[in-house]
């Protein structure tokens, strides 16, 4: 399971990438496995606003359908459009072209974790 | 204990000493005695032949839709059913309500779930139907979640027509009452019909839903394409609900004229009328919103062989996986009346389902001239306005003592209003099907003057 060292996470497996303003939100690569193939991504509307544990949107594999949690607060001023017609990137690509939606707000005081603190939680999980 | 064999006497005594109990009744002390049945006036035990004798005179009092000349509906409709239609029915392979847990095993169940969704769908107009609800009443619940979901939860208004059978809204009051979901009944103009202008008017910028059944309960055609309009403009989904199915024969499907949803009764579909049911509910929508649709979907696909084959689609939303968060709290489907309404239509086809509705409406509008040209107290209360199969007729008093009058004449005249209450005159709600003969209309001509 690969865990990009400059990103942080949520224990519900999402993970954040601050751009300046801007927190780039996306599934961790152990979350789009544990789904498997994602057939259908369900986003929230762009101008939404939310708290760091809301829900965004769903995710729907094969076999479930999952919400995905916002790690920050703020607005959400983008949805990656590309997952209507190729929802597969989300497997792919899951810290790239697989991102979800970008939030304008900030990770500032919400209780995420960094590359490490993730991996150990993934292996607590797996005990 | 035997499994499937009741608890015995010696049973009984082990599992009353293992609780610490001298008898049955100890079990419900519980209960107040003042609410507690003392004991059931009850004749003592009898042979099958006698018991079946004496329950066959017992229902041999009743009046039934057979032994009068039969003109109810409101809801409920008698039309011809082929015998074929229980025949196939009855197969042991089919004879279960429930789409199996282990779908895929059961293809022949799809195929037929299938095939019911097919059907529906090209009479709806609509892209998708799912494959069934329980009854119409139910189904215009569902439209109404529907609308609310797709349109994400952000308006909790729903624009509902007075002339929505009474019983459906009643249905949707319950289902509402703990969602935040207000409802608005909107009334019907003097012609009987929702006025596409007074709809617009009453859809503010939280309605998610404007719901218009058709023919409506008054058995009078509603405005469907200006209907549709009205609620586009007010950023609502525009749903049908239909609860005489037949009239999909010579009636196009909201699907076609702009709405979002069509759904509703087919118990006309082969389902005999039966107090209490069994219904079927359908539920038709555009494929882009399926992801929102309550109930079960079967797809067709292939299989490693290349074969076809039907299995069970999108079941990830339904309660069983997504439990609080599903799209519907409807996990099965009306199997058994899905499939007699799929063998009804496949045996009547679409130039049979085409003539019976023509039969319907020649017969209730030959019915309609007979009471027009009879001079007396009777009359239709809405006169000028385009009905399929029945209509409200007024009469000379309360309706619910004229049906009395009516039925002591030698005919079901038809379904009372009073109980419901409503926007329109008292009066009683006269179908007429396929099924009513020449000499029905006759009788009913007969027993009208002869109470007037």
């Amino acid at each position: 399971m690969t865990v990009p060292i400059e990103l942080l996470y949520n224990r519900s497996h999402e993970w954040a990438r601050v751009e300046g303003d801007t927190v780039v939100v996306g599934i961790t690569h152990y979350a789009q496995d544990q789904l498997g193939e994602v057939v259908y991504v369900e986003l929230p509307e762009v101008g939404t606003g939310v708290d760091a544990g809301d829900e965004l949107g769903t995710l729907e594999s094969v076999k479930a359908v999952s919400e995905f949690l916002s790690p920050a607060a703020g607005e959400v001023i983008e949805i990656n459009e590309r997952l209507e017609e190729e929802p597969n990137l989300v497997n792919d690509d899951p810290y790239g072209d697989g991102w979800l939606v970008k939030i304008s707000g900030s990770t500032e005081g919400e209780d995420l974790l960094d590359a490490e603190g993730y991996q150990e939680f993934l292996e607590q999980e797996s005990d | 204990m035997h499994p499937w064999i009741g608890a015995g006497h010696d049973d009984r005594r082990n599992i009353l000493e293992e609780l610490g109990l001298s008898s049955i009744d100890d079990l419900f002390a519980s209960v107040p005695p003042q609410v507690r049945v003392a004991g059931l006036d009850l004749p003592g035990s009898s042979d099958e032949e006698s018991v079946r004798r004496s329950f066959a005179e017992m229902a041999s009092t009743n009046t039934t839709m057979n032994s009068l000349p039969s003109f109810l509906g409101a809801g409920v409709y008698r039309h011809v059913r082929p015998s074929v239609v229980d025949a196939v029915l009855s197969r042991a392979e089919f004879f279960t309500s429930y789409t199996p847990y282990q779908p895929e095993i059961s293809q022949g169940t799809l195929q037929a779930i299938f095939e019911f969704q097919t059907l529906i769908s090209r009479l709806a107009g609509m892209e998708v139907a799912n494959a069934s609800l329980y009854d119409g009443a139910t189904a215009l619940v569902e439209a109404v979640l529907f609308s609310h979901r797709t349109l994400r939860g952000k308006r909790n208004r729903v624009v509902v027509a007075e002339t929505v059978h009474p019983l459906y809204r009643s249905v949707l009051a319950t289902y509402v009452e703990a969602t935040g979901i207000e409802v608005n009944v909107l009334a019907p103009g003097p012609d009987g019909r929702i006025d596409p202008a007074a709809a617009r008017a009453a859809l503010r910028d939280d309605s998610c839903c404007l719901a218009i059944q058709s023919p409506n309960f008054l058995g009078i055609l509603e405005d469907l394409p200006g209907l549709a309009e009205a609620a586009r403009e007010g950023g609502a989904l525009a749903c049908e609900v239909v609860a005489e199915a037949v009239s999909l024969g010579i009636l196009a499907g909201g699907g076609s004229l702009g709405f979002d949803v069509v759904c509703g009764e087919a118990q006309s579909f082969g389902v005999a009328p039966g107090c209490g049911g069994p219904h079927l509910g359908f539920f038709a929508c555009p494929e882009k919103h399926v992801r929102q649709m309550p109930g079960r979907l079967v797809g067709q696909t292939v299989d490693e062989d290349g074969q076809r084959a039907f299995c069970l689609t999108l079941s990830t939303r339904e309660q069983h996986i997504r439990r609080a968060k599903a799209t519907s709290n409807i996990c099965t489907n009306q199997g058994l009346m899905a499939l007699a309404a799929t063998v009804w239509l496949e045996l009547v086809g679409s130039t049979g389902l085409r003539e019976m509705a023509t039969s319907c409406l020649a017969r209730s509008e030959e019915l309609k001239r007979r009471i027009t040209a009879l001079a007396g107290p009777w009359r239709l209360a809405y006169p000028s306005s385009p009905t399929f199969n029945e209509f409200l007729l007024v009469g000379p008093g309360p309706s619910s003592e004229l049906v009395d009058q009516l039925s002591a004449e030698g005919v079901l005249a038809g379904v009372p209003t009073a109980a419901w209450g409503g926007s329109w005159p008292d009066g009683i709600l006269v179908a007429v099907t396929e099924r009513t003969s020449a000499s029905d209309i006759d009788a009913f001509v007969g027993a009208l003057g002869r109470v007037g």
